[in-house]
């Protein structure tokens, strides 16, 4: 029920917002602010109160479940349920979400009711695929979470608004509907097998798939690869991201692409592991190539936002990379890096609407020698920066750190090409850095500093990456179960069916929990 | 003919009736407000005798019509879209219009004609219901606004559907002459002994799809559709849109369902190249479109194709799904001509993508319905048309119609984009100032609250069908196991396997 209260609140507030906003805009906004609010807590209190149970072995496979039938006649029912995967990720929604809407306080002018009815709605769509345990809600989710963000874009975005809103909705859309195809040949597949037909996500992964396997693993993957995004599915990615007003981008690139990325530890990674196993070297490389690709466009952009976005394909290629790797460490490493990423990279997109909004320009050509004007701005600029190239002590590197680590056990040839990707976002991220606040300013332009507003946004996520660095042992803590018996299932890598399920064994962590029994 | 008979067939009774009692209401006085609330209150007259005489059903009420469970859920769908687009037109005719009136009379006429259509169980009675729709829809597509697209448009139509209504004749002649007999489950039961090499049984069939084709705007009998679309009253063109299409789509259901569409391999591929045809041809078309009713038009070519995937996946499932979508659709559809009928002005319908620019910055309500309409059609989530995507591609698969199954979701990632297009123009920022006053604002807002009040309703039905349809799927139960219970259970002797 508490699961259910976590969506009730986004989508009720975000009708509120909408009706509140015809009476004066600021109250849509504190009426974001409120139900972000109440649902950040709401989940910090769920994990506090089940931390406990989180790091015990052979704990519940479900912390929390909801469950009623919605549309009998094709075994549909209403599931919720978190593990502590989905559990991180709906707390970085809740985060994610409540900063992007202080962020974007003043830049958004032009029906802020609608606009934080849409902002709401779409993370209550994110946070809905975080939680649904039965395909056809998660579907419903998944799709549910694009109107929303289509209008965020198309709505309140910058000059190419329009096109980049179209690509965006087809190439998700296109991902999705194949997403379809596959959940309705995994209920006839499992149905035909078992008499039962059923969108339950216990039931119908894990099924037997025969020769339809790779098939259905196919379409999953399409859409997860889309959204995560795999080169070369990310075209739409730098056009969505740079048009997008701030609160969409952080959105964008702190949530909607970690959906993919859920999407593949949560269902292609126990799908089929015969499947997946023929598939990791791919899904390898597509990673690697994402990492360098990534951070070479990156570095060519002269547009701050697209220049954000392609890190994004960098950084979002190391979870490529993590989740094929086929290892319980690196897998580790990739539920960090979806949290670190999503920190970072929000902050550097809030960054870039700071300056956007301030000097009317994302062209980083127009810019240059503004930190005597604001250091504020600038020292966050830098500290994310870092953040973003792997700096030691910040969480970014805990996490690569891991993924690395894990796919050199398995994969040494990949994990040595993509620690290339660490030289380029050293590149890329001091190259950004320096091009706003360093050298001679081109113009009479002024870069007014960040006020008390702002400040707090940023410390809030300063906190958060740091805290993540230095002692990032709670998530991996709360993870671990979830990730860790998928991890184990391709470790012991005789594919006997039989060990798939081996109980996860904390050696095979590779980092050691303080204080727990061993 | 006993009282019950006639009492199972009090919704023709009502239709037939309403268009009497308009005629007479019209030559003793002509007043408009008379005639529209008369018509509103009869055809929910109709769509309530619906439920009343659902206990009287299964019923054959002479050889010509079987009043079952099958039917009603048909005709009431059929009575519940006219009430809603009567609504629409309440708002929508123009008081300066001579001859407003009539519409409702044509109307009754058409409901009449798709109701027939529901119910018929012999040729005659088919042929029947088709020539009063058609005679209905001449009117209505021409309907005397003194506009000359629409003059074109009935002409187009008329000309048409006479040469398809002779193809039709012919073939229930051939027919005719094969088996000596004009019901349908004599050619049943014929067609079952018959050798499947009998020539003239199979060229009578394609020859009657051809008519059906004709109806439901399948490609390659397509071409008429935009026209009829772009030139009918936004009423009218709902009504084309939706009744029309649903009559023969029920009849289609019934009449394969009881020859058998399994037996006959040629048919099955023939449907199938149709399906796709539309499918792939209908969301193609509609991209390079400039014109909201030309999109629609199209769209509704696409979406007939996505209706016969179900039909061909067959069994109770493709029963079902093929009448979830059905009515799924006619909701949207009826939302998106009302949404159209309300937006236009007494001169001429607003249907170039320019006349929508910016209608969300000044006419939101009606705006925040088409946007809905338009969700549906692409098959969004929360809307009746997500459900039944999910409807007919789940009933695709469950039959192995992989081919069909990716070409409809192909074409409806193809089709999201002109929906898209249509919602970006609402959605863009009106031109300055002198564009927007000098556009007219549609009907009156006091003649728009009968609109509105469809709008409102067409909107609750979107999303309760969106979320909530097991109660629209337990209908659906019961009325594909009416159907299949009346001519033998599914998989074996009558139904499609």
């Amino acid at each position: 029920m508490t699961l259910l209260w976590l969506l009730g609140i986004l989508v009720a507030g975000g009708l509120l917002a909408w009706a509140a906003g015809r009476v004066a805009p600021v109250w849509a906004r504190w009426v974001a602010v409120a139900a972000l609010g109440a649902d950040l807590v709401l989940v910090v209190v769920i994990w506090i109160r089940h931390y406990q149970g989180l790091t015990l072995l052979g704990a519940p496979a479900w912390l929390l479940e909801w469950q009623v039938p919605w549309i009998p006649r094709f075994g549909i029912t209403f599931h919720l349920a978190a593990d502590g995967l989905s559990l991180i990720l709906v707390a970085l929604t809740a985060f994610l979400g409540l900063l992007s809407v202080i962020a974007s306080w003043t830049e958004v002018k032009a029906r802020v009711g609608f606009f934080h009815f849409n902002l709401l709605w779409v993370l209550a769509g994110i946070m809905g695929v975080f939680l649904a345990m039965d395909l056809f809600l998660f579907y419903f989710f998944w799709e549910l979470m694009l109107v929303p963000m289509y209008f965020l874009i198309g709505l309140w975005g910058h000059e190419k608004r329009i096109a980049a809103a179209f690509k965006f909705f087809l190439f998700t859309q296109a991902g999705g509907l194949a997403m379809l195809l596959s959940i309705l040949a995994l209920h006839f597949v499992h149905g035909r097998a078992s008499g039962v037909y059923t969108f339950e996500y216990a039931a119908l992964i894990g099924a037997p798939l025969g020769a339809a396997a790779p098939w259905i693993m196919l379409g999953f993957l399409l859409a997860f690869l889309v959204k995560t995004p795999g080169v070369p599915l990310h075209t739409w990615l730098p056009d969505a991201h740079a048009q997008a007003p701030t609160a969409g981008s952080v959105i964008l690139a702190g949530l909607l692409l970690k959906t993919g990325a859920y999407g593949l530890i949560r269902f292609i990674l126990p799908l089929s592991p015969e499947s997946v196993r023929a598939f990791a070297p791919f899904g390898m490389a597509i990673g690697v190539a994402g990492i360098l690709y990534g951070a070479k466009l990156a570095f060519a952009q002269s547009d701050l936002k697209r220049m954000v976005a392609y890190t994004s394909v960098s950084h979002m290629g190391f979870v490529l990379l993590g989740v094929f790797a086929l290892d319980g460490m690196a897998l580790q490493g990739v539920v960090l890096q979806i949290v670190c990423h999503g920190i970072s990279t929000g902050a550097l997109f809030i960054v870039a609407g700071a300056v956007q909004e301030r000097l009317k320009t994302r062209d980083l050509g127009l810019m240059g020698g503004f930190w005597n004007e604001a250091p504020r701005l600038g020292g966050a600029t830098l500290l994310f920066a870092l953040a973003s190239l792997g700096l030691p002590g910040l969480g970014n590197f805990a996490a690569e750190f891991l993924i690395l680590f894990g796919t050199f056990r398995s994969a040494p040839v990949f994990a040595i090409v993509a620690s290339l990707g660490l030289i380029a976002s050293t590149i890329y991220a001091l190259s950004l850095f320096q091009r706003i606040f360093h050298g001679t300013k081109p113009g009479a332009m002024r870069l007014e500093d960040i006020g008390a507003r702002e400040v707090a946004v940023f410390l809030a996520l300063a906190l958060a990456i740091i805290w993540l660095g230095l002692y990032p042992q709670p998530v991996l803590n709360t993870s671990r179960t979830a990730v860790t018996g998928i991890g184990d299932t391709y470790r012991h890598s005789s594919p006997t069916p039989g060990q798939t399920k081996a109980a996860p064994v904390s050696r095979d962590l590779g980092v050691r929990v303080r204080g727990e029994a061993p | 003919m006993s009282s019950g008979d006639l009492l199972a067939l009090a919704p023709l009774w009502i239709a037939a009736g309403s268009a009497i009692v308009l005629l007479l209401l019209i030559s003793v006085r002509r007043h408009f407000g008379l005639c529209a609330g008369f018509s509103i209150l009869a055809a929910a007259a109709g769509l309530a005798s619906v439920f009343v005489i659902g206990r009287l059903a299964p019923r054959t009420v002479t050889v010509l019509f079987v009043v079952d469970g099958y039917a009603l859920f048909f005709i009431g769908v059929f009575f519940a879209a006219t009430l809603i687009i009567f609504l629409v037109a309440s708002s929508y005719l123009p008081p300066s219009a001579e001859r407003r009136e009539e519409f409702f009379l044509a109307a009754f006429a058409a409901l009449l004609g798709s109701s027939v259509l529901a119910a018929s169980a012999h040729f005659v009675s088919f042929v029947l219901g088709l020539e009063i729709l058609s005679v209905a829809l001449y009117v209505l597509i021409a309907f005397p606004l003194e506009r000359r697209e629409s003059i074109e448009a009935g002409t187009k139509y008329l000309v048409l559907a006479s040469a398809s209504a002779a193809f039709l004749l012919f073939g229930g002649a051939l027919i005719y002459g094969e088996t000596g007999v004009l019901d349908f489950a004599t050619w049943a039961a014929q067609a079952q002994e018959l050798p499947l090499a009998k020539p003239l049984f199979i060229l009578g069939v394609s020859l009657i799809v051809v008519g059906i084709g004709f109806k439901l705007a399948v490609v390659p009998f397509h071409i008429w559709t935009p026209d009829v679309y772009q030139g009918a009253p936004a009423p009218s063109a709902a009504l084309v849109a939706t009744i029309s299409k649903g009559g023969m789509l029920a009849f289609l259901l019934r009449f394969f369902w009881t020859i058998g569409l399994r037996r006959f391999p040629s048919l099955v591929l023939v449907f199938s190249l149709i399906a796709a045809a539309s499918m792939i041809a209908g969301n193609l078309l509609a991209l390079r479109q400039n014109r909201v009713k030309r999109i629609l038009a199209y769209s509704s070519i696409s979406h007939l194709g996505y209706i016969l995937v179900a039909f061909l996946a067959g069994g109770a499932a493709g029963l079902e799904a093929a009448a979830f979508y059905l009515v799924a659709y006619i909701i949207t559809m009826t939302a998106a001509f009302g949404s159209v009928a309300l937006l236009s002005s007494a001169d001429a319908d607003a249907d170039l993508l320019e006349d929508f620019r910016g209608v969300f910055w000044t006419r939101p309500g009606t705006a925040a319905v088409m946007t809905l309409a338009m969700l549906s059609l692409a098959g969004i989530p929360l809307t009746a048309g997500f459900l039944g995507k999910f409807y007919v591609a789940s009933a695709g698969v469950g039959a192995s119609l992989w081919a069909l199954v990716v070409i409809l979701v192909a074409t409806s990632v193809i089709g999201l984009y002109y929906y898209l297009r249509v919602l970006t123009a609402m959605y863009a920022r009106p031109h300055e100032g002198t564009a927007e006053a000098a556009r007219p604002q549609g009907p009156r807002r006091g003649a728009r609250t009968a609109g509105g009040i469809a709008l409102v309703l067409l909107v609750l039905l979107l999303f309760w069908l969106g979320v909530f349809p097991t109660g629209l799927i337990d209908a659906i139960r019961t009325t594909a196991a009416a159907l299949a219970g009346a001519i033998g259970p599914p998989g074996t002797g009558g139904g499609l396997p």
